[in-house]
């Protein structure tokens, strides 16, 4: 009976077609993901990341679930078995081992399964970049010393090393396209590839992290300025190849610090920003050219800068502005409605109407993390536009 | 000719089970492969709408699969004709096996009372139904997006229990008005009224009173809020409905379960026996498979904490057949549901034969309880009533739209898991568009109203 043997042949291969399952699982995965990128802020608020080695985030996460109207689940609950038991025989729950869930249509109850997403950092940036349409930064390409072996064009002498192996072949078969060609390769069809040295515009970046440790600030202030902090860098990434880091803390005097330590600093006392300010430009005049490098400036602080400090302060803030691409002002302050009503925040503002390249924005809550981020970048993208 | 194939015994094991006294509608058969298989326990249906919720089951049945929990030989779709699906891994002897554990069901489907209420008047061809309501689904999402889609599916599928099967399927909407109390206007007392006060008595006679909406607490949520819903748009009342009517077919079989694979068991223990054509290595291969479908605890243990419907089902037939005979058995077949199946006809005497038990489960601590067979009944049904789900009603819309939801607790003993409850209204407000508001008890037992949003 051919017709019978061949029916289910064909059959398997329609079925293999269907793949209902898979598709809805993975628009479960998708939901999972989007819940994470909820939260991604707080998640990531946790380990040292900004400069540290890792580059992916793994997050536990429960497999969601469809909620229905269910009973509470009761102190007492009776069920039926089988088998070779006397009444008062006791046995431990295997609640584990999945019980006996009765399949109803909707809903059954399931032993938990735990799903662990691993997610690249890149991955989140550029996601949250496009998703946020923040704008991509503009590099400043001053006249640069930057210099960088490109390769161009292809010679017929050349290191070993640098042998263009299709090309020459290439050549070996055009040649032997003509009468009385010699079939193998010789001297003549080998190509190399030849470097050239070539000018880049300025690529670096210098990003000062100025924190402000004293007393005032909290644990969760200074959490919520690293947060900050973190996905700032992210940002910066993406457009810098090479990208340095300066991480700056400071009370009434102002001390650099690696990363690891920058977030542990606690101190005490009063805050004087202009300690900050005077730190950072001591450092940038050692260490970095402004016309090589941009630099940027971002400050977390509560805004309780001392009144005495005012001139000092302001002054030492033009300083800096006048070297960098861009400053911005990041006020921590847990639940404080007069936000960016402070000494440090006129201070910024000042600046701003006086038409440098600044951003301020008041950060109270971890979901604020992205509107901030969101803010200091296109109000970057906007100075750069304006200069 | 090599192989006996089991394509050729259909005929005659359907001949046989004819001549027995089954009857059934045709029945098409088919051997997929087992990931079709797999599909078709996670969504229930050959090609059913997508939802998320489906992928969540998918992965814990893989796991399932993985662990070597489970296998499925068959699936029967009840109509006219029947589908069967057979998974092609399948021997010989199990495919026998299951042509005629099919034809159980399909007679089961077929005569059953219930089954005839619930799914004929869905569609006489349930499989292509459900994929036609898919296909509006889609078409759907193309339309509307799927983030619009799935909010109203995660809504409608979340209240998917929530159907009243003693109702219509297509139920006309409540009455617009009170029906007037028919007064006999030659009733002396009427008479003498209307000459002293004319116009109150015309008045009275002729004020149409407005029913309120629903006239009654309402338990067929999915039917309510598709006609009541003061906002939602036909496409999202056409998606409540769809599910409603899948939920219409999934009833018999949940509220069945047992008899109706009692019954099937029963009938492919039966048709095996005097299947005489059958190869007799293909016969004990076919036994032992039956005797694995119908243990009751798992090969390396004594107890078990659960119980094998198939297992139950199938000894409850036989003392049946025993007892009342054949033509009994069918009338009950066609009468019962697994309520009236397990308490007319689980007595003390097979309870204990059948080494039946309750236990009680407090602080993970699991303890055998005396022998009490009205509460062993109890015990077997509770968690099938209402299919399965609490009782949440319709009880009032408020002139501006709220609705008032209302659990019955004195019902079902306590009160709801507030944090589910509240994401379930969460899903209902979205297309609801207006306030909700739940009533149901607390931990104490007071009374507690949730809210969305």
């Amino acid at each position: 009976m051919p017709t019978d043997t061949q029916q289910p042949l064909d059959a398997a291969r329609w079925y293999d077609l269907f793949s209902r399952g898979a598709r809805d699982w993975l628009r479960h995965d998708e939901k999972v993901r989007e819940s994470v990128r909820k939260h991604l802020p707080q998640i990531v608020a946790g380990g040292d990341l900004i400069t540290g080695g890792a580059r992916t985030v793994r997050v536990p996460m429960k497999m969601l679930e469809h909620y229905h109207f269910r009973l509470r689940k009761p102190e007492e609950r009776q069920g039926a078995g089988q088998g070779q038991a006397k009444p008062g025989d006791v046995f431990a729950d295997p609640a584990q081992a999945g019980g006996s869930g009765e399949k109803g249509p909707g809903g059954r109850e399931e032993g938990e399964v735990q799903l662990l997403l691993e997610l690249k950092i890149d991955d989140i940036v550029d996601w949250l970049w496009e998703e946020m349409q923040l704008p991509n930064l503009k590099a400043r390409a001053g006249p640069s010393e930057d210099s960088e072996w490109v390769r161009e064009g292809w010679d017929r002498r050349g290191a070993r090393s640098r042998l263009d192996r299709r090309r020459s072949f290439k050549e070996l078969v055009k040649r032997r396209g003509a009468p009385g060609a010699i079939p193998t390769f010789t001297d003549e069809d080998l190509r190399y590839r030849q470097l050239a040295r070539r000018r880049q515009p300025a690529l670096r970046a210098a990003v000062f992290f100025l924190l402000d440790v004293s007393g005032s600030m909290s644990d969760r202030d200074r959490k919520l300025a690293k947060t900050f902090f973190f996905w700032t860098v992210q940002g910066l990434r993406r457009e810098y190849r090479s990208l340095e880091t300066v991480f700056v803390a400071h009370t009434t005097e102002a001390w650099e610090f690696a990363e690891p330590e920058f977030f542990q600093v606690s101190g005490s006392g009063g805050t004087v920003a202009s300690a900050g300010f005077a730190k950072v430009k001591e450092i940038i005049r050692e260490r970095y050219n402004p016309a090589a490098c941009n630099i940027y400036l971002f400050y977390a602080s509560d805004g309780d800068n001392s009144a005495s400090d005012s001139a000092q302060a302001r002054e030492g803030l033009a300083a800096i502005a006048a070297d960098a691409c861009f400053t911005g002002y990041v006020e921590v302050s847990s639940g404080l409605s007069r936000q960016l009503d402070t000494e440090t925040g006129r201070l910024f503002e000042e600046l701003a109407a006086a038409g440098g390249a600044t951003g301020s924005y008041g950060l109270n809550d971890f979901e604020d993390v992205w509107d901030a981020i969101r803010h200091f970048f296109s109000a970057e993208s906007r100075a750069a536009e304006g200069a | 000719m090599s192989e006996p194939a089991w394509q050729d015994y259909v005929q005659r094991i359907e001949e046989l089970a004819t001549r027995s006294g089954l009857s059934f509608h045709p029945v098409e058969f088919e051997a997929v492969p087992d990931s079709f298989m797999m599909e078709i326990a996670v969504y229930g249906l050959p090609v059913r709408m997508p939802h998320w919720s489906f992928g969540v089951r998918y992965i814990y049945q893989l796991i399932q699969r993985k662990m070597g929990h489970s296998r499925l030989f068959e699936v029967v779709f009840p109509g006219n004709p029947g589908h069967a699906y057979l998974a092609s891994g399948n021997g010989l002897a199990e495919n026998v096996l299951v042509t005629a554990h099919v034809l159980g069901h399909a007679d089961f489907s077929r005569n059953n009372l219930l089954f005839q209420r619930c799914q004929t008047p869905v569609s006489e061809h349930i499989v292509e139904h459900a994929a036609n309501h898919a296909r509006q689904i889609q078409q759907a999402i193309e339309t509307h997006g799927l983030q619009r889609v799935e909010a109203v599916l995660d809504a409608a599928l979340a209240l998917e229990q929530h159907i009243d099967v003693d109702q219509e399927l297509r139920r006309p909407r409540y009455p617009q008005y009170i029906e007037a109390v028919k007064v006999p206007a030659d009733e002396p007392f009427r008479r003498r009224f209307a000459a002293l006060e004319p116009a109150a008595a015309s008045a009275s006679a002729q004020a149409k009173k407005r029913a309120p909406v629903p006239p009654h607490p309402e338990r067929d949520l999915l039917w309510f809020v598709a006609h009541y819903a003061p906002e939602m748009e036909s496409w999202e009342r056409d998606i409540f409905l769809a599910v409603r009517e899948e939920s219409f077919y999934f009833y018999p079989v949940f509220a069945t379960q047992i008899m109706n694979e009692g019954w099937a068991s029963y009938w492919h223990a039966r048709l095996l026996r005097e299947a005489d054509f059958i190869p007799q290595q293909a016969y004990v291969d076919a036994v032992k498979c039956h005797s694995d479908v119908v243990r009751p605890v798992a090969a390396d243990s004594q107890v078990a904490l659960g119980l094998n419907p198939y297992h139950l089902g199938f000894s409850l037939w036989e003392k049946i057949v025993e007892e009342v005979g054949m033509d009994g058995a069918l009338a009950i077949r066609a009468q019962d549901d697994d309520f009236g199946f397990i308490r007319n006809h689980l007595t003390r005497a097979l309870a204990e034969e059948l080494e039946l038990f309750r236990y009680s489960v407090r602080d993970g601590q699991i303890r055998v309880l005396e022998p009490d067979l009205n509460a062993l009944h109890e015990a077997i049904l509770a968690p099938k009533y209402n299919f399965g789900a609490p009782t949440v009603m319709a009880q009032h819309i408020r002139t501006d739209g709220t609705l008032e939801l209302v659990h019955d607790h004195a019902l079902d003993g306590r009160g709801l898991d507030l944090e589910r409850s509240r994401r379930v209204l969460d899903y209902l407000q979205r297309v609801w568009r207006r306030p909700i508001l739940l009533t149901t008890t607390n931990q104490a037992g007071l009374v507690l109203e949730l809210s969305a949003p």
